[in-house]
């Protein structure tokens, strides 16, 4: 078991997984954006993010290697679609989750539109987007291990070879390091919904699966199906 | 009160916006921070950069996706680092018509490579070219100008028509011609690329008159091909000659007389751009000191001991003596 | 785009329509591992999460541990069972279940955690026992989350079954893996393509059972919350 290799690989499996999520968070929050403010917008873009979700990944980084070669950016482009079919739907309920009545204060107190998007609505959106975030970070770095098959190794790499030589420590070793760090990384991200929401630190109060609302879970349909939404 | 709050969360949201610009940034970047694991720094020697151009001045060492290929370029990337130049080691890429194109294009540099597959798979699909010399003077008439084979070693790991010890008794088999009166009852295996190849069942056909009831698709000669063998789901596989369950498990490699699989040495194959007379000197080195019994003991060390490539590649380093 | 191309000219050719690799025969022994999957995983994760929405404790931990769960790389746990345990159903069955868990448990409990108290209590008053309140009650108005939970997990296993060809099994993914060894990327944007539209199918198939399961007033509510 070549223990620096591990670390090597482990460090690109967080990588690769993570930037691909957090650049679809920045593509998915004007698109979520726009999809509630141009209510049409949003089916075609839902059935869209459907579509591509049914995409095997590894099929989807094979057709890359024309274009972007054999290097991360194979990885990266499909990881970031991914991450957006999740996030999007996200977005869009997390805004469309702003009771009316807040949205209405907000305007009463004299917030323009603008203002009243980005000091209301999308904080309290937080909750559902970074619960779409968790999701999308995780199925990002378990996923990044389909790379080794195109030759972008990470903890991947560890199944192939591990399976050449039938070396199950190495299989081992690589599950349990994706798990950890995808595990670091969920935490990281409540962290963070904690601080950016210190008004929900009060137990679930909308009486809804206290557990549920604590958790950041999303309560309609649309907003569980992405929630549901893995690899 | 309030406004801490705020503050906090402006604080956070502005961390967040920080890292997601710093991951775009570095995505686009050449750096050496970027994950060793694959090189995707764009130089500015390299015609697209987005393609997987290595930094320039850095040799870069690909393997194909099989134990004994990754191995050899181990070996390779430990010799280069010992002779003080830099290497990049871009591993498990996959089979060679994936990485041949990146090497035509320079993305790798160098690669561990057998000279007769080479040729017949991704040269020149026609040749017939046979023995060690035969094929050394095809690949040097019909390879790109920008590649070349380096000398190359004693040491060979063929394809083959692999069966167990039970079913040659069986069918008294000593070489691939007596499968042709039984071919059609049987099921071959072998990489998915077998079926497609020149010297895989097209070979087959053509050179043996052998139609097969159908063909199997597994691994490179690895545990799945191995156990479909054993368990009898296939009857006859392509099982590379140094792989060591040969041994092990009694297998039986067919012969080979019409010569479906040609020579195949293993030998470094360089894009010639990408690489000096220093490296070129280096790799031949290894060649000359590389021989079959020498492969099957170090494929024994990985497969059946696991042991560490890097370990098993420094150790024969040491043995034959040259610097790593 | 130039691979799609490539894949109608490789969907076209008449040869992959028949002869012992056709796409007739990758398309049943695909659905034969996705279908198999789902069941054993609906069998394992309905009751489960149905169970815990209904006692409702243990709803924190499920949803938490459905997120770690997630994390396991399904390729990494199918070739740690090869290399375990060699080739058998549970060998390349078990990654595809443990998939589909988290989105069918997940759903079945919100599914059912989620009914409305005030209607348990009624339900409560009528003088119905806990388990008829479960039964009449709280798995009807459970049903839409419920469904969407299989329809996702069957979503999941369709786009992941693909894997199974990486041991050497059949399937949509084959004709990825293939393309992938013989750089044939017409094969592979083919097989890509073929998966979808089974994707997109299965979710007609979810679409067309909701409206035969769920009862009219549920779907609406469902569709209004």
């Amino acid at each position: 078991m070549s223990w620096s290799q591990f670390w090597q690989y482990a460090a690109a499996n967080a990588w690769l997984g993570v930037v691909p999520a957090l650049i679809g968070l920045v593509i998915a929050v004007p698109v979520g954006i726009a999809c509630v403010r141009w209510r049409l917008l949003y089916p075609p873009v839902l059935s869209a993010t459907n579509v591509i979700y049914a995409i095997p990944s590894l099929a989807l980084f094979v057709v890359l290697i024309d274009y972007t070669g054999l290097g991360n950016l194979t990885l990266l482009i499909p990881l970031t679609l991914f991450s957006l079919c999740v996030l999007v739907p996200n977005v869009v309920d997390g805004l469309r989750s702003v009771p009316d009545p807040v949205r209405q204060a907000a305007t009463a107190m004299g917030f323009g539109p603008t203002r009243r998007l980005l000091q209301v609505e999308l904080p309290l959106a937080i909750p559902v987007v970074i619960a779409g975030l968790r999701i999308a970070v995780v199925s990002s770095i378990s996923l990044v291990s389909v790379g080794a098959l195109i030759g972008v190794n990470s903890l991947g790499y560890f199944f192939i070879d591990g399976l050449q030589r039938s070396f199950n420590e190495e299989i081992y070793a690589a599950i349990v390091g994706i798990i950890v760090i995808a595990l670091l990384a969920d935490l990281i991200l409540v962290l963070v919904r904690r601080l950016l929401t210190p008004w929900s630190r009060s137990r679930g109060r909308d009486g809804r699966g206290g557990a549920a609302a604590s958790a950041g879970v999303p309560e309609t349909e649309q907003a569980v199906l992405a929630e549901g939404m893995a690899r | 009160m309030r406004s801490h709050s705020v503050s906090v969360r402006r604080g956070v949201l502005a961390g967040i916006a920080t890292c997601a610009a710093l991951s775009l940034a570095a995505c686009g970047s050449s750096s050496s921070s970027t994950p060793p694991a694959s090189s995707s720094s764009p130089s500015s020697g390299s015609s697209n950069p987005l393609a997987g151009g290595a930094p320039k001045g850095t040799v870069v060492v690909g393997s194909a996706n099989f134990p004994e290929d990754e191995l050899l370029a181990e070996i390779y990337v430990q010799a280069l680092q010992g002779a003080g130049i830099k290497v990049t080691p871009k591993f498990n890429i996959g089979a060679r018509e994936v990485y041949y194109p990146q090497i035509e294009k320079g993305a790798i540099t160098v690669i561990p490579e057998y000279n007769g597959a080479l040729l017949t798979t991704s040269v020149d699909t026609t040749s017939k070219a046979a023995t060690t010399a035969e094929v050394d003077a095809a690949l040097t008439a019909k390879l790109p100008s920008a590649l070349e084979i380096l000398n190359p070693s004693t040491a060979q790991d063929k394809d083959s028509v692999t069966v167990t010890q039970a079913f040659a008794k069986q069918h008294h088999l000593t070489s691939i011609t007596q499968l042709k009166p039984i071919a059609k009852t049987m099921v071959i295996g072998g990489p998915p690329e077998f079926k497609t190849r020149s010297d895989g069942l097209v070979g087959l056909k053509n050179n043996y008159g052998l139609t097969f009831k159908s063909f199997s698709p597994l691994d490179e000669s690895g545990p799945i091909t191995l156990a479909a063998l054993k368990d009898g789901k296939v009857q006859a596989a392509d099982v590379f000659t140094t792989t060591p369950q040969i041994i092990t498990d009694h297998l039986v490699s067919l012969a080979d007389p019409k010569f479906n699989f040609a020579a195949q040495n293993v030998v470094p194959l360089v894009y010639k751009p990408g690489v000096n007379s220093k490296v070129t000197s280096v790799l031949n080195e290894i060649s000359a000191k590389l021989t079959t019994p020498g492969l099957l003991a170090m494929d024994k060390a990985i497969i059946i001991d696991k042991d560490p490539y890097a370990a098993v590649a420094a150790g024969w380093l040491k043995a034959v003596g040259i610097k790593s | 785009m130039s691979f799609l191309s490539f894949a109608w000219d490789w969907l076209k050719s008449p040869a992959q329509w028949s002869g012992s690799g056709d796409i007739q025969l990758r398309i049943l022994q695909h659905l034969y591992y996705t279908g198999l999957a789902l069941v054993v995983a609906a069998l394992i994760a309905l009751p489960l999460g149905v169970l815990i929405g209904h006692y409702g404790r243990g709803g924190f931990l499920v949803v938490n541990l459905a997120n770690a769960w997630r994390a396991i790389p399904t390729l990494g746990l199918l070739v740690l069972l090869v290399v375990l345990f060699g080739f058998n159903t549970v060998t390349w069955l078990l990654p595809l279940v443990v998939l589909a868990i988290p989105a069918i448990l997940v759903n079945a409990y919100e599914g059912v955690a989620g009914v409305d108290a005030d209607l348990k209590d009624a339900a409560r008053g009528m003088g119905m026992t806990d388990g008829q309140i479960l039964r009449k009650v709280e798995i009807p108005v459970a049903l839409p989350l419920i469904m969407l939970g299989l329809r996702t997990g069957a979503i999941f296993v369709v786009a992941t079954a693909t894997i199974e060809a990486e041991i050497g099994l059949g399937g949509l993914g084959r004709y990825i893996i293939d393309g992938l060894a013989t750089s044939n990327y017409g094969e592979v944007a083919g097989g890509a393509v073929l998966v979808v539209i089974l994707a997109l199918l299965v979710q007609v198939v979810f679409v067309g059972l909701r409206y035969l399961v769920v009862p009219a007033p549920l779907r609406a509510q469902a569709r209004a919350s």
